[in-house]
């Protein structure tokens, strides 16, 4: 096994080029190495410039996510000699416009997050002498799958969908809005439905499952999805059939 | 999101990429997907077909007719690449099913292999009642 | 509750069940009188049989509402594989009146032969 390997990093300097480059860097290729400890060793000993995004370097952060060989992943979970004897090609986030070298802007997804309302909605909060709200076990798992979810953009990389029409509402918003409508403690699905409903929202969704596949921490977007479109669909026959009784 | 920033120290020009028309065919994932999404050609088809033999059903001439039309060479060829495509759909669709539909039953979630499951047998014993009502000896 | 698209949970709706009916019944009709039969894997029945099958007011039923939702399931996800497959979105218009318009024509044309059978 060598001991060192290529990173072919995409590199965009926008006061210097229109357009972005590759380069090739040479790393140390130990066991334990990933991605990241390769990038930041071309930005200590090797080339300065490159800049990137990361934080807490254990697949908690969402931080840095990065196409690595065309695939959407966290470059602090993937190891470098999975891909001996290289090269690597190291990208940015695809689906996303890029500020520079591996950093894109994610200020669409933010805005999306927003309006999904991603926090307990309450028609009127309970007074604090009432106590706590409370939540069984078997409450908790119907959303708990769907709270992991760190924000690391990965879905919506490998999601063509958003990368056709940058419009659509995408695969964490969706799943952070499902943890939240199946929240016993939550009131707030009428309106959160109002925005899903919109055609940018759930419907613009084919169920293509790629942001499944690679999502980092098993949150299945697709699964909320395609469950949110169900209810929503079964919401609408009620709102016909019974109008008074649907909520 | 303004797509017409110009340079200014302050605010780079933002790199977008082009989507290309042919981007299904840059993973092997996206090229199963647009193959399972074509299947309901294959699904129109079939419907064409069962109406050409309920049309056809109504006299003995326009039968037999109909059966000589099916051993030609181009409606068999078809017939095979749809009914290729028909099974991608149905084997896609049973699989994808756990994942769209939860059930739970006494306060219990039902595993997904068993809703795929369910839907086997559904297509299973479609399949026998078909094949019953048409050809078995009553 | 008002949504702004109320048609779409329909579509998708018409889009399931037709996908459901096909899963299940397109593989055995295809496979049968277009590949067994053909081929002399299997014998078909005759005229007398096959009409007598169909004709039950309950098979009426049952070809008249697989064949509709089957067409709407292809209608629904062909626009949307034009959509994605073609990026033409901006022919929306065009591309849904082929589509729905054609499931809707394919339903009234069911509806003709099966009450045409005999």
């Amino acid at each position: 096994m060598s001991s060192h390997i290529t990173l072919r990093v995409a590199r965009y300097r926008p006061e210097e080029e229109s357009e972005s480059t590759f380069e090739d860097y040479d790393v140390p290729c130990p066991r334990d190495w990933v991605v990241l400890d390769g990038l930041n060793h071309i930005k200590d000993r090797i080339d300065g410039t490159l800049s990137f995004r990361w934080s807490c370097r254990m697949g908690i952060c969402g931080s840095c996510g990065m196409l690595v060989n065309g695939e959407p992943k966290l470059t602090c979970a993937t190891f470098l000699a999975d891909y001996a004897p290289g090269p690597i090609r190291v990208e940015p986030l695809r689906n996303f416009p890029v500020i520079r070298d591996l950093i894109v802007e994610l200020g669409d997804f933010m805005g999306k997050l927003t309006r999904v309302k991603p926090w307990i909605v309450r028609q009127v909060e309970k007074p604090l002498s009432e106590g706590e709200y409370r939540q069984t076990p078997e409450q908790l798992d119907e959303y708990k799958q769907f709270s992991m979810c760190i924000n690391c953009m990965l879905c919506y990389s490998a999601c063509p969908i958003y990368g056709l029409d940058p419009h659509f509402i995408g695969p964490a918003a969706i799943a952070l809005a499902q943890r939240y409508n199946l929240d016993n403690r939550d009131e707030g699905a009428s309106d959160r439905m109002r925005i899903l409903s919109e055609h940018d929202g759930i419907w613009g969704c084919t169920f293509v499952g790629e942001c499944t596949k690679v999502c980092p921490k098993h949150v299945d977007p697709a699964a909320a999805i395609q469950r949110y479109k169900l209810q929503s669909a079964l919401d609408w026959v009620k709102g016909i059939v019974l109008p008074r009784a649907a909520s | 999101m303004n797509r017409h920033v110009a340079y200014t120290p302050y605010h780079p020009r933002w790199h977008r990429q082009r989507i290309s028309t042919y981007w299904w065919l840059g993973r092997r994932s996206y090229f199963l997907f647009i193959l399972r999404e074509l299947s309901s050609l294959a699904v129109a088809w079939f419907v064409v077909w069962l109406l050409f033999l309920v049309r056809a059903a109504s006299g003995a001439a326009s039968y037999q007719q109909f059966l000589e039309w099916t051993r030609h060479p181009f409606v068999l060829a078809l017939n095979i690449a749809c009914f290729a495509f028909v099974c991608l759909h149905a084997v896609t669709w049973f699989n994808l099913a756990p994942q769209a539909m939860v059930v739970h039953v006494a306060g219990r979630r039902v595993p997904g292999w068993i809703i795929a499951a369910s839907n086997y047998a559904a297509l299973a014993f479609t399949t026998a009642a078909v094949v019953a009502l048409l050809l078995l000896r009553w | 509750m008002e949504i702004r698209r109320p048609i779409e949970p329909l579509l998708w709706l018409l889009f399931s069940a037709g996908g459901v009916m096909s899963a299940l019944l397109a593989p055995v009709v295809l496979f049968l009188f277009g590949i067994a039969f053909p081929l002399g894997w299997l014998s078909p029945p005759d005229q007398a049989r096959l009409l007598a099958v169909i004709g039950h007011p309950l098979a009426r039923l049952a070809i008249f509402v697989v064949c509709s939702l089957s067409l709407f399931h292809w209608a629904h996800r062909f626009r949307y594989t034009l959509y994605d497959g073609l990026q033409i979105k901006h022919l929306n218009g065009a591309i849904n009146s082929a589509c729905y318009g054609g499931a809707v024509l394919g339903t009234l044309a069911a509806a003709y032969f099966v009450w045409r059978i005999p």
